[in-house]
């Protein structure tokens, strides 16, 4: 796709378009988008250079499911960030509305809840208050900066970078400093851990769910594609489309299922449960973890508003060209408001599960988010003159990433030499696909 | 002083037709003091194109962007099939059957041109899922009148050509019934052929009887498919003639002089060419 731009588009007779290589052909024909393809690719040699360099370790059970809990939570808010950047906009705030969120959620759960309503910190109902409190208090966060960038007509870099102060200097007004903690037990799974994930069958069934729903997608897309007598894929391009689809998706589930249990905490499961220790220890498979699951429907229900909703629809015509959105009646100003709210409840959703994972909110909670999560959208092919970026392109971005991150650790590279090598990382992978699409566009 | 030949010329009024289905009156718009439309009136009427021209700054765009809904008038009234309306933003207009294309086109280049036919205006399906599929039947449809050749219907518009760029912006604005055509320099950006396939579409959308105010700065664009021609100078309507009734060289001197044919002198005329 090429930049959009106000410059005046080549006069070409139709006759004339390029003839097709066999490569693009191929990828055409199966309709993918090549960009993500790009992605993939490239995290392909990431992976298998950290996994050579690590000697194995890199592509471990272990490491890879440790790499999507991490990434879940930046992904997440990637996801939001992409409609922020698409419509010509920036959110430097998703660090601080974090901490805020996640800092009123200890609150709420350790103090306000057992003190006002007397639900205790192992009730049942504490967990599912907490969070909607939190991601009602999101909506209001990233709403207020919202209306203020689109009725105010105040730049977003600013009310953001007003609201990173404001929002950080909140919790530090107002928590003085301390840490709180323990959290709620059943808030805790959000977080992930062996038994904050889905288990061996819970996995499968998902997984088979998952399946089961790739199969009967491309085949009601092609029915109803041919039934207005479109053109549609062969039936060998959606053959490979599903198989690959259905065997990442097995794949997964069977990695995050070959990651068992530490020894310890399945000793004392089996103790407690009266189970019999085999010999060689019981081995307990851990599964997906909650925190993957809570990024899978986020990036569904975010795909889903990107492209299948009038919003989403509106969001694109509005970073293509905020002209013709307003000439043609949408409301861009409640459009733009819209996407900063949503922003916000997908911070307070990455702070629910940051807070879960450290079992407390401190004070530095989210510090610098704003930065990896804008990185990976930017990784993932939004680009900043705005209409363009997908939201599977962000998670793949956030876990790019958060692979880098992951496999220099094991390499035993020390912070600030991480954070050099993303720093180039991500001026290249920009400046790489910047000269991409001018190539492609020329 | 050598007389000119006189052609009718109207104010408002045209030979007794249909009622007009755009009638404005005394449309008065200023920006800081500058009198942009200075108390204009001009009517339209079904199967009827009316040219309007005038020099840079005559005011003709910001005239038509009060009928569309992107400029609110100072003062003046207008009616659409004789109702007095309030044109306050493009959805008014829309709602009232007028559709523009913009000089600029107005198109979100990012999306695809079925996208781009339904902005603002997309079909929903079952539980508020945008129906891509009947956007795409749609324009496909409307693209088989328009533009044969155009096949490019996943493409961003910004890969098209100029033409079939053009052919989005006019299939966006007939989509939906328009009664009412407002095009802003429809040929401006396009090369030989499909300028042709532009005045060709324009004589078609008029046979289907739709009102058409013609905005351009080719004289013989506007000779070769307007009923009645508008001449703007300076805000202010200098005269409207049939088309029939004048020379291409009587209606460039009121441009040029902002003086209607029979007030001009043939010295002035003469210092034109």
């Amino acid at each position: 796709m090429a930049q959009p731009s106000s410059a005046p588009t080549p006069t070409i007779p139709q006759a004339t378009r390029p003839p097709r290589r066999s490569l693009g052909g191929a990828l055409r024909v199966l309709d993918v988008d090549t960009r993500l393809l790009g992605l993939i690719a490239a995290l392909a040699v990431i992976w298998i250079g950290f996994n050579v360099a690590s000697d194995g370790t890199f592509l471990s059970a272990r490491n890879l499911w440790n790499l999507s809990v991490q990434s879940a939570s930046i992904a997440i808010m990637a996801t939001g960030m992409v409609l922020i950047i698409v419509s010509r906009n920036i959110d430097l705030s998703v660090g601080a509305m974090l901490g805020f969120t996640g800092y009123t959620m200890a609150m709420a759960q350790t103090q306000w809840l057992p003190n006002g309503l007397g639900l205790g910190l192992d009730n049942p109902l504490t967990w599912i208050i907490t969070l909607l409190f939190g991601l009602v208090l999101g909506a209001i966060l990233g709403g207020i900066q919202g209306f203020v960038v689109a009725y105010g007509g105040v730049p977003s870099f600013i009310v953001t970078l007003g609201g990173l102060l404001v929002w950080r200097g909140l919790i530090f007004q107002y928590a003085q400093g301390q840490t709180i903690a323990p959290m709620d037990p059943t808030f805790r799974l959000l977080g992930g851990g062996p038994q904050g994930s889905l288990g061996e069958v819970g996995s499968w069934a998902l997984g088979a769910i998952a399946c089961v729903a790739i199969v009967v997608g491309l085949i009601l897309n092609r029915r109803r594609r041919a039934s207005y007598g479109f053109q549609v894929r062969p039936m060998w391009a959606v053959v490979l489309v599903g198989a690959v689809g259905i065997g990442i998706v097995l794949g997964g589930v069977w990695v995050a299922n070959a990651y068992p249990w530490p020894e310890a905490l399945a000793n004392q499961y089996a103790e407690s449960n009266g189970i019999p220790i085999p010999p060689g220890g019981l081995i307990i498979p851990t599964g997906i973890a909650y925190p993957v699951l809570i990024m899978i429907a986020v990036t569904i229900v975010m795909t889903h508003l990107a492209e299948r909703r009038r919003f989403g629809r509106n969001v694109y015509a509005i970073g293509g060209n905020p002209l013709a959105a307003e000439l043609s009646g949408i409301n861009t100003r409640r459009t733009v408001m819209l996407t900063f709210a949503v922003m916000g409840v997908l911070a307070a959703v990455s702070a629910a599960i940051q807070t879960a994972r450290l079992n407390a909110a401190v004070t530095g909670l989210g510090v610098q988010n704003e930065l990896d999560v804008i990185s990976a959208a930017v990784i993932g092919g939004t680009s900043f003159s705005g209409g363009i970026g997908t939201i599977p392109g962000a998670i793949l971005g956030a876990v790019v990433m958060q692979s880098l991150r992951s496999g220099m650790v094991l390499m035993r590279v020390d912070s600030p030499m991480q954070d050099i090598v993303v720093g180039i990382v991500l001026v290249a992978a920009v400046g790489l696909d910047s000269i991409l699409r001018r190539r492609a566009s020329s | 002083m050598t007389a000119i030949p006189q052609p009718e010329t109207h104010a408002t009024s045209t030979p007794p037709r249909t009622a007009p289905i755009v009638a404005m009156n005394d449309i008065r718009v200023s920006f800081g003091g500058v009198h942009a439309v200075d108390g204009v009136s001009i009517d339209l009427h079904e199967g009827e194109v009316v040219g309007l021209v005038g020099g840079n700054g005559a005011g003709k765009s910001t005239l038509m962007k009060v009928l569309s809904g992107a400029q609110v008038p100072d003062s003046g009234e207008i009616r659409i099939n004789g109702q007095r309306v309030t044109i306050h933003n493009p959805r008014d207009a829309r709602a009232h059957g007028i559709e523009t294309i913009y000089q600029t086109l107005a198109l979100a280049d990012n999306l695809d041109a079925p996208s781009n036919v339904f902005l603002g205006r997309e079909l929903v399906g079952g539980l508020g899922t945008l129906d891509d599929a009947a956007m795409e039947s749609a324009t496909r449809e409307l693209m088989e009148r328009l533009n044969p050749r155009f096949k490019n219907f996943k493409a961003a518009v910004a890969s098209l050509s100029g033409g079939q760029r053009q052919s989005v912006a006019i299939a966006r604005a007939i989509q939906f019934n328009a009664q009412i055509l407002i095009m802003d320099e429809p040929t401006a950006a396009l090369g030989p052929a499909e300028t042709a396939q532009v005045r060709e579409l324009i004589r078609q959308l008029k046979a289907d009887g739709l009102g058409i105010f013609l905005i351009s700065h080719d004289i013989h664009d506007v000779f070769d498919l307007s009923d009645r021609i508008s001449v703007m100078h300076q805000g202010e309507i200098v005269g409207t003639v049939e088309r029939a009734g004048v020379t291409t060289d009587q209606v460039l001197a009121m441009i040029i002089l902002g003086k209607k044919p029979d007030e001009v002198t043939s010295e002035e005329l003469a210092a034109l060419h």
